[in-house]
């Protein structure tokens, strides 16, 4: 397979693959070339203290106190961490634990809307005099720490935290992600085709952040106009070229990513920053160049909410802390036969218990399910057709790992690498015997945590 | 009243929740076994247009004693039945196959019982069973009636030619193996040649020989085989190291002394061996997991059914070939557990 060579310097490359992986169907039609629209928040929001990977933040601000659309209310001292900022200008109402969309409670702010709201934020064009060379490393990396950056494709890792100078691991190639290879989602295939310019910008702001030499915009073949969208804003930008990878489910992953345009393979346990590389949601090179240019925070961001199951799917930029309920109440609502509201794609998403939860940071997408499609499909026995080990990116044996974790040998499950699944979710995808692998999978996890403490 | 109505309420705004993914292939393991049902077909279309009546007892016996079989099991042991999944008609359909047509009705069907109830359902049913259940009941059946088992009649549309033909005829590879045996045998002065069956070659590969019902035509399990392997039931694996194991040794004696050992091509489309390659060595539940395991698994059932053929008693191995393998399939799997992406997890 074809990889980009250190010393190609084509503008436009491709196209790039990494091995197994699957095609699931795309559904991508629903919003697919729909103009991001903006939405303004409910009656209120709920802004968890905790949106990232790391620790949590702690409150800045008191009940019946008065808040500015921008302002930080949540902060912590930790290095893996991301401070949070109201979306809107309004009243706290509490402080207190809500219900977070991973199914627990947080410690979140929730604030009243105010009357009086700020004028939209523009996002599509580069402010004019615009100069990447005007700001220095350190100083990009506080910006994006004040502003709350985190990994916007889902992962939600504070992006300060990605992109610090090491002396130790020095970091040559920054990879900009838009594959986008969740099914039904297309908020970061807009952003492409409607702002390309401030993530060009982004992406030269993460690189002279961490010391890059190389910049690498990769995008899916199935998105051609969002190659010629942003083609033109890297011609006579150095070191930054497009990589087009062939369309395949999980490519988005940033370990399978850079092993599909470099070659280069990530060591289990280890970090992309282990083979010199950073990977950076294009949405979240957006956020990079807003916050550089106007010390703008990430209060919001592009969501698709798609599925059979809402009335009027599209995209639409959102004020992280929007609680699902006004979203979707602002898409015409969920159709009769609406059965599952999932945060973010089919693939990966959790599914929601209720619609009182907040849009975070990283939450992409709305797909909502009909109870057509998705019909529950009994467990049968494993026939061990082996589908879930010849798909699996990462060469694991999901059913062997399954059966240990069913009888409860975690030695066996760890034995056969569980701890290095990314939690793709193929192989429950491929499974004929419909066994959800990847959840056994998920509480072989929290077993090992638990035999470990 | 309104509690209720206000669980009805309730009830409306319920959302289902599970853990991702949502979306799931159309594959079941039902569609996967009746594929491979439906590349049975070409051999049982020869088989009952080569045997008639004979063909028909024998495959409906072994249905009807195998559907019955687990069904009985799962009744008697209260759980859910699971005789419309596909996988007993597929034991079944195989050990029919694979019996001679004169087998006794009651005998092949005693043959399914035993495959069905000692080593599908004793072991915990699909998906649990350690060797090949068709092949077991073979060898059960061998190990009971091995006179029933090695009487081949001809061919039902074919005239005896003599009265001795009319009751019973060598298979191909008994005729192939029937050299072998005289040259070991200093006493015997009038050694028979392989030239016999190498004039057969052609009979055999598109089904005008004697044998099992299923063993007749190489080309029937060819076409079923590819057409598993476009519906990739199947992977390439275990049919290419099968096949291409069996050419390679039978090449070698053959190259050496052609007056004793026969053309390759009498062993590669003689007996059950494109049967083994692409229907019963593949079966999935009693084949290693791992691809490096599965062609390793092919490289050694080829290699045993060669060994048996060439040097063992009997003029066949597919079937003890495959049961040795999938005794060692647990073991392969462990040889083989790949490395993931970037190396195993380290310890601690």
């Amino acid at each position: 397979m074809p990889v980009l060579r250190a010393n190609n310097k084509d503008k436009l490359t491709g196209k790039f693959s990494f091995r197994r992986g699957v095609h699931p169907p795309e559904r991508k039609g629903f919003t697919c070339g729909r103009a991001v629209q903006v939405v303004r928040a409910g009656a209120t929001v709920v802004v968890p203290m905790s949106q990232h990977l790391g620790a949590p933040c702690r409150p800045t601000v008191e009940a019946k106190q008065e808040v500015t659309a921008g302002q930080m209310i949540g902060d912590s001292d930790a290095f893996v961490s991301a401070p949070v900022h109201s979306p809107v200008n309004g009243v706290v109402k509490q402080v207190q634990p809500q219900p977070h969309p991973n199914g627990t409670k947080v410690l979140s702010v929730v604030i009243t809307v105010g009357d009086e709201q700020p004028d939209e934020q523009p996002w599509r064009e580069v402010p004019g005099g615009f100069d990447v060379e005007k700001y220095e490393p350190e100083a990009i990396e506080k910006a994006i720490r004040t502003a709350g950056i985190v990994g916007m494709g889902g992962a939600a890792f504070p992006t300060a935290v990605k992109l610090v100078r090491n002396p130790q691991k020095p970091i040559d190639t920054v990879i900009l992600n838009g594959c986008e290879c969740e099914p039904y989602l297309t908020s970061d295939h807009q952003l492409m085709l409607e702002a390309p310019g401030t993530i060009v910008a982004g992406l030269q702001l993460a690189m002279r952040a961490c010391g890059a030499k190389r910049g690498i915009i990769a995008i899916e073949d199935n998105k051609p106009d969002a190659i010629d969208s942003v083609l033109p804003w890297i011609k006579d930008v150095d070191g930054v070229q497009l990589a087009i990878c062939r369309t395949k489910y999980p490519q988005g992953g940033e370990r399978q990513l850079i092993n599909a345009v470099l070659g280069l393979t990530v060591p289990t346990g280890g970090l992309p920053l282990d083979v010199k590389v950073v990977v950076v949601n294009v949405g979240t090179a957006s956020a990079i160049m807003w916050a550089c240019a106007e010390a703008r925070p990430l209060t919001e961001r592009i969501v698709t909410v798609t599925g059979s199951g809402i009335n009027q799917p599209g995209n639409f930029r959102v004020p992280v802390g929007m609680l699902l309920a006004d979203l979707i109440e602002q898409c015409g609502g969920l159709t009769d036969d609406a059965a599952k509201v999932l945060l973010g794609g089919p693939m990966m998403g959790p599914a929601a218990v209720h619609l009182d939860v907040p849009i975070l940071k990283g939450t992409s997408g709305i797909t909502v399910m009909t109870e057509s499609e998705v019909g529950g499909a009994e467990e049968t026995a494993c026939i061990r057709c082996s589908r879930c080990v010849d798909y699996c990116p990462l060469k694991l044996v999901p059913t062997r790992i399954a059966h240990a974790v069913k009888s409860r040998d975690i030695d066996m499950a760890l034995e056969y690498d569980l701890l290095a699944c990314i939690e793709c979710g193929l192989c429950s995808y491929v499974c004929p015997a419909k066994i959800p692998l990847l959840q056994y999978l998920r509480s072989g996890k929290l077993m090992a945590k638990k035999v470990k403490s | 009243m309104a509690a209720e109505e206000e669980k009805e309420q309730e009830k409306k705004l319920l959302l289902m929740v599970s853990s991702s993914p949502h979306l799931a292939e159309p594959a079941t393991s039902k569609r996967i076994m009746f594929e491979v049902v439906i590349g049975c077909l070409p051999a049982v279309a020869v088989a009952l247009w080569l045997f008639r009546g004979s063909a028909a007892m024998v495959l409906i016996s072994c249905l009807a004693a195998g559907l019955l079989t687990e069904w009985l099991f799962n009744a008697v042991r209260k759980k859910p039945q699971t005789i419309t999944d596909g996988s007993v008609i597929i034991t079944a359909i195989i050990l029919g196959l694979s019996l001679p047509p004169s087998i006794p009705t009651w005998a092949a069907a005693m043959g399914t019982a035993v495959a069905v109830a000692v080593a599908k359902m004793l072991y915990g049913g699909l998906g649990s069973n350690i060797f090949n259940p068709a092949m077991m009941g073979r060898a059960f059946l061998m190990a009971c009636f091995g006179m029933m088992m090695t009487t081949w009649t001809p061919l039902a549309n074919e005239p005896p030619c003599t009265e001795v033909d009319a009751v019973t005829q060598p298979t191909p590879l008994a005729l192939a193996k029937q050299p072998i045996k005289d040259a070991a045998n200093e006493d015997k002065l009038e050694k028979a040649t392989p030239n016999e069956v190498e004039t057969k070659m052609g009979a055999m590969f598109f089904g005008r020989t004697t044998g099992s019902l299923g063993e007749t035509s190489a080309l029937c399990w060819l076409i079923g085989g590819v057409f598993l392997l476009v519906r990739r039931t199947i992977t390439w694996h275990i049919p290419v190291a099968v096949l291409s194991t069996a050419a390679v040794i039978a090449v070698i004696p053959w190259l050496a002394n052609p007056d004793v050992y026969a053309n390759p091509l009498v062993h590669l489309f003689g007996g059950g061996l494109m049967m083994c390659a692409f229907f019963i060595a593949t079966d999935p539940v009693t084949c290693p997991l791992t691809k490096l395991g599965r062609f390793i698994f092919g490289v050694g059932v080829g290699g045993l059914i060669m060994l048996i053929r060439l040097k063992g008693g009997y003029p066949e191995g597919v079937m003890y070939a495959v049961l040795l393998m999938n005794a060692i399939t647990p073991l392969l799997d462990r040889w083989t557990k790949p490395t993931p992406l970037g190396g195993h997890v380290s310890a601690g």
